[in-house]
């Protein structure tokens, strides 16, 4: 039920996304979608690759520090109200969301957003009694 | 081990009332004899009989390391030659080497401090001291030789140098004590591991380093690599050689300064004004019983604290915390001095900082701004942005707290911190003043 999910320390100066991102492409790494949160100083990308430990490995052998973290996708319906659907039954469960993106893929009715919880294994169940899909991590990478 | 119990742990009133009978005998002796510190004496407007207690000594100058220099070779020795039974000179990279003398005395009082500093190791009678400091100009060799001796233990004169020749004496001798540099007593085991040798088969238990600044976790590597108690001792020539303080096996915190020869002081290296004990700044030290190179309130440039605080090894000699620093690497920071090593003991209190940094100072609208920069690792990469502003704000807070300054710490890539061999640049101070 969980995705992995890895993150790259970034300063924030111009260059290191490309940077990243063509070491990724000579290691054959295909990027499945990416989300980058920013300061005045410094960023944080966070990655969904299809091979998750090549992709870790070659970034921390150009000496980057990287880190490696679990995250969930949720398939969410292409709707008015879909998502709000989804973060109502978090908030009822008392679930706290520390951030979440969209996948970057496009499909005719249904929406995947990746989450990250503080209480992972207990937001995957009140989703699952929610009747949420919650996407398995094979199928991440292969999408 | 205490050498010399009566002196090492005389009570602080009476070792207060020696210093100030050996004070006012040193002042009136180099007034009277030599003529650099007769003028400096008069100019600063001290009239014989003006020490009336030890804190009469913030009022006399200081001796710098250029007054040495100005008065080479002899210009300042307090005795005619004829009462000279040795020279040493420092290792001076530029120019002119600072030259000391020694009386008769002079050597036995030395080797007595040197005595004390092996005692401090545990060194006794059946020892076999292997000495590798150098012998020559330099005081280290000679100096820790003849404490040595005193004790009664072995002395193997090795001086620096060949690590393998070192290495089989160490073992055929059966050495137990060690003398080096912190960083040749890691050479020393990286050696032994090249050849083979199990350190843990020598016969080494403790070693006594000095002659070089080094740090806790260097400690830590040498005593787990070599399997000793490592012990750091301090000196320098123009005070004395090696034997100005040392540390105790007991607490291994802090250098007990051999007080009733030497007067120690921590000033701040800008107003030169003293400052309480506790606080850091720059070490001066004045010797009492020195005759034939005595020196007032000589600036090391050595960054230090004075503790005050009893030690269980019952010596009642105040203890300076180990060197983390030089004066000449200080900077000051809207008035407030910093230094490099402060910032670093900061960053290595703080779980998983890695002490690679780099300080930015700018200024900005006629204030100072100090940027910390420092490198992010994986210890304290987190994938959310709170959990590195976290990080960030508890070291800017614990800079303030100890330092009493406002910076910014700018967290940036590894890496980035520019290395050079052994030394990293470690300011770059952008102000136009």
């Amino acid at each position: 039920m969980k995705v992995e999910q890895i993150s790259v320390f970034l300063e924030n100066k111009s260059g290191r996304l490309a940077e990243v991102t063509g070491i990724l492409a000579r290691a054959g790494v295909n990027i499945r979608t990416l989300s980058l949160a920013d300061t005045a100083d410094f960023g944080i990308l966070r990655l969904i690759v299809d091979r998750t430990d090549q992709a870790n490995k070659v970034l921390k052998e150009t000496g980057f520090t990287v880190a490696k973290t679990e995250v969930i996708a949720l398939e969410v319906p292409d709707v008015p109200g879909g998502l709000a659907r989804i973060l109502s039954v978090l908030d009822a469960a008392g679930v706290n969301v520390e951030y979440m993106y969209a996948f970057a893929r496009q499909s005719a009715d249904k929406a995947i957003v990746i989450f990250r919880f503080d209480e992972l294994d207990r937001a995957i169940q009140v989703l699952l009694d929610a009747g949420v899909r919650v996407l398995k991590g094979e199928e991440v990478y292969a999408l | 081990m205490i050498w010399n119990e009566e002196y090492e742990t005389l009570p602080r009133e009476a070792l207060e009332a020696l210093q100030l009978k050996r004070l006012r005998g040193l002042v009136d002796r180099v007034h009277g004899t030599v003529p650099f510190y007769r003028n400096k004496l008069e100019g600063a407007g001290y009239r014989a009989g003006d020490i009336a207690s030890l804190e009469d000594l913030s009022r006399l100058p200081f001796t710098t390391k250029a007054d040495l220099r100005d008065t080479y070779p002899f210009g300042l020795f307090a005795v005619p030659m004829e009462r000279v039974v040795r020279i040493h000179a420092s290792s001076g990279t530029t120019g002119k080497p600072v030259v000391v003398g020694y009386t008769r005395r002079d050597i036995d009082t030395w080797a007595e401090l040197m005595a004390r500093t092996l005692s401090c190791g545990g060194t006794n009678r059946g020892d076999v001291v292997h000495n590798a400091y150098g012998y020559g100009l330099f005081t280290g060799g000679l100096g820790a030789h003849y404490g040595a001796e005193k004790i009664g233990a072995a002395v193997i004169p090795m001086s620096g140098g060949n690590s393998k020749r070192q290495i089989m004496l160490m073992q055929d001798f059966g050495s137990t004590i060690l003398l080096s540099t912190p960083s040749y007593a890691l050479n020393l085991a990286e050696v032994m591991v090249e050849e083979g040798v199990d350190p843990g088969s020598m016969k080494i238990r403790c070693g006594l380093f000095g002659a070089e600044p080094w740090s806790e976790a260097m400690r830590r590597e040498i005593e787990k690599k070599l399997r000793i108690d490592a012990l750091d001792i301090y000196g320098l020539s123009e005070v004395i050689g090696p034997g100005v303080s040392s540390e105790c096996l007991e607490e291994k915190h802090g250098l007990h300064v051999f007080e009733d020869h030497f007067l120690p002081e921590i000033i701040d290296p800008v107003t030169g004004k003293t400052l309480p004990h506790g606080q850091a700044g720059e070490l001066v030290f004045t010797t009492l019983t020195k005759e034939a190179f005595p020196v007032i309130r000589y600036r090391t440039r050595d960054i230090s604290r004075l503790i005050t605080k009893p030690c269980t090894c019952g010596r009642t000699h105040l203890r300076m915390e180990r060197i983390s620093g030089r004066t000449d690497d200080m900077l000051i920071i809207r008035g407030v001095n910093v230094f490099p090593s402060q910032i670093e003991s900061v960053l290595i209190a703080v779980e998983g900082v890695e002490p690679h940094y780099q300080l930015v100072v700018t200024r900005e609208e006629s204030l100072d701004v100090l940027e910390v920069q420092v490198e992010v690792n994986e210890r304290i990469f987190t994938d959310e942005v709170k959990g590195l502003e976290g990080v960030a704000r508890r070291v800017e807070h614990d800079i303030k707290d100890l330092l009493g300054v406002t910076c910014k710490v700018k967290l940036v890539e590894p890496k980035t911190i520019q290395r050079s061999e052994g030394k990293a640049k470690r300011v770059i101070d952008m102000r136009k003043i």
